[in-house]
């Protein structure tokens, strides 16, 4: 190296060669598969993009993946409030126990994650015989979708909430109870405000995983088109019968919202820095 | 820990901690002992018969290597992209940051399709590999792809913070000492970054080893070739082999175990290292 360079930072070239290798590992890995994306639906012209989506059975997995995240959303929020209450608020025996146990579904694969419930529900699963008996259909069948749905996505906002309730104290929330407060005004006025940027961020991403789910959902789903398959789904069954333009049609609708939810993320992620 | 003033002022214990319990219980616990009772009822040699059969050995072996490989691939790459997004400065980085995540936005069966496309022979990146005689759609090297692709944001995300909050005065006084940059880098920042790198790696190497949805389009599954152990599971379960199914699904399980307990051993050393600096 030359005396007198500054030695505090990289010089001109090496900051230039490590921003283009950087950017060219991400032009292969992430840029050029979303674009194909987007240039794949659009091969046959706007109209094929169009009736590809407007397709029943098209529609129908659209409504079911809404459905899913419709019920796993409101679900998971609600347990992940009453859990990063409980967990950050107090002190209990087990309570690491239990954060391990709610970050479980993110260590599990997908596939055994689908499968457990398969295992519980199926016709050859611990309750199956009483379920038959009882004509009550879960697997292969749209609980069986909404179950597995909720459990991929049981630890994201309580992951969320948790380190931020933590770290902010009870302080303010202690003083609002001094002040006369009722225990749901102290949640509404106090908590609620002070946590609502992580609370926000942790439902994107819990949003964004229940409309994308594929592996857990795939091996409750028993594929029945217009019944059991959601988008991510159909995205496959229409790829493996080739129909590429209607798959890309249909995957480039969830890449939207994949992008959406990036959007949204990078906007929240900001408020809880600021 | 912090003392906590009158420890009973706050409302709402056994409610939010009695609804979180049933919920685990419910949702997470019960469903889990169901693998286990469902595990229990298959012999000691069926359980070793289809976790060592031949098939189910090359499916482990793959899916452990290209999880490796992916990771380490992340190792290095992501450890580059974070230095990248934090210490320059270029137009369109912002950008670049919050696309970082698509890996985990995007449904993994968009993923998967997507990158079959890429990396076919007649691809957009394909075409430009096929002359090398490099073949990536249906071969090892493309779960590779996928697995990398997977893990992609997890080192980024974990090494970033850490940069972001690294003391320059650290780097100055290496300097001024006469330390080259890549002294610098060898041994002042990579000691501080590398708990948070390891997490990272470990966390793209969990993801990695349960993958399907990006895997199962670009590798072609071929038994014996490129079919992953996440694939094997699901072609026992369409065969109505419960116990094969079961038997390898509970061998994934004791790993996953075993990746969380590094993992929080892992995090348990990062932030003592953060309490140090």
């Amino acid at each position: 190296m030359m005396a007198g360079t500054d030695r505090r930072t990289e010089s001109r070239v090496v900051r230039w060669t490590l921003t283009a290798v950087a950017l060219a590992f991400l032009l292969c890995f992430l840029f050029v598969p979303l674009a194909v994306v987007f240039m794949q639906a659009f091969a046959e012209g706007v109209r094929a993009y169009w009736m590809a989506l407007v397709e029943p059975m098209s529609l129908a997995a659209l409504q079911l993946t809404a459905l899913a995240a419709l019920v796993a959303v409101p679900a998971n929020t609600l347990f992940g409030l009453a859990a990063a209450w409980a967990i950050a608020r107090f002190d209990f025996p087990g309570r690491g126990l239990l954060i391990t146990l709610i970050d479980l579904p993110f260590a599990i694969s997908p596939v055994v994650s689908g499968l457990v419930f398969v295992l519980m529900f199926g016709a050859q699963g611990l309750l199956g015989p009483w379920l038959i008996a009882h004509d009550i259909k879960i697997v292969f069948a749209v609980p069986g979708i909404l179950l597995a749905t909720m459990f991929v996505t049981v630890p994201f906002v309580a992951r969320e909430l948790i380190p931020v309730m933590q770290e902010q104290g009870s302080e303010e929330e202690q003083a609002a109870l001094a002040l006369g407060a009722s225990g749901w005004q102290m949640f509404r006025r106090v908590t609620l405000p002070n946590i609502r940027w992580a609370l926000l961020y942790g439902v994107v991403l819990l949003n964004a995983r229940a409309i994308g789910e594929f592996g857990a959902v795939s091996m409750v789903s028993g594929h029945i088109r217009g019944q059991t398959n959601t988008a991510a789904l159909h995205v496959e069954i229409l790829y493996n019968e080739y129909n590429f333009a209607a798959a890309f049609a249909v995957a480039s609708v969830l890449a939207l919202m994949a992008l959406a939810t990036l959007a949204a993320k990078s906007i929240v992620g900001r408020r809880i820095t600021q | 820990m912090r003392p906590r003033l009158r420890r009973h002022v706050l409302p709402g214990f056994g409610l939010s901690l009695g609804f979180t319990l049933s919920y685990v219980c419910l949702l997470i616990l019960i469903p889990l002992t169901g693998v286990v009772l469902r595990a229990r009822s298959i012999t000691w040699p069926e359980f070793v018969a289809s976790v060592t059969s031949e098939r189910a050995l090359a499916a482990f072996g793959l899916s452990l290597g290209a999880a490796v490989v992916a990771a380490v691939v992340n190792g290095v790459f992501g450890l580059l992209v974070a230095w990248v997004l934090v210490r320059y400065r270029f137009p369109g980085r912002r950008l670049i940051d919050a696309c970082v995540d698509l890996p985990f936005a995007l449904p993994t069966s968009v993923a998967g399709i997507a990158l079959t496309t890429v990396y076919s022979p007649a691809g957009w990146l394909g075409q430009q590999l096929a002359p090398l005689g490099i073949q990536v759609a249906f071969t090892r090297l493309g779960v590779i792809v996928a697995l990398t692709f997977i893990g992609l944001p997890f080192v980024v995300r974990a090494v970033q913070p850490v940069l972001e909050d690294l003391d320059r005065e650290i780097e100055d006084a290496a300097a001024s000492l006469g330390a080259t940059r890549w002294q610098t880098f060898r041994h002042v920042l990579l000691p501080s970054i590398l708990p948070a790198l390891l997490t990272g790696v470990t966390l793209a190497f969990a993801r990695a080893l349960g993958e399907y949805g990006s895997v199962v389009f670009i590798s072609g599954n071929l038994p014996f070739r490129t079919e992953v152990i996440t694939l094997l599971i699901v072609a026992r379960l369409e065969q109505f082999d419960y116990a094969g199914a079961t038997a390898m699904a509970s061998m994934m399980l004791g790993v996953s175990f075993l990746i969380l307990l590094t993992i929080n051993l892992l995090q348990a050393w990062s932030r003592r290292r953060g309490a140090l600096a």
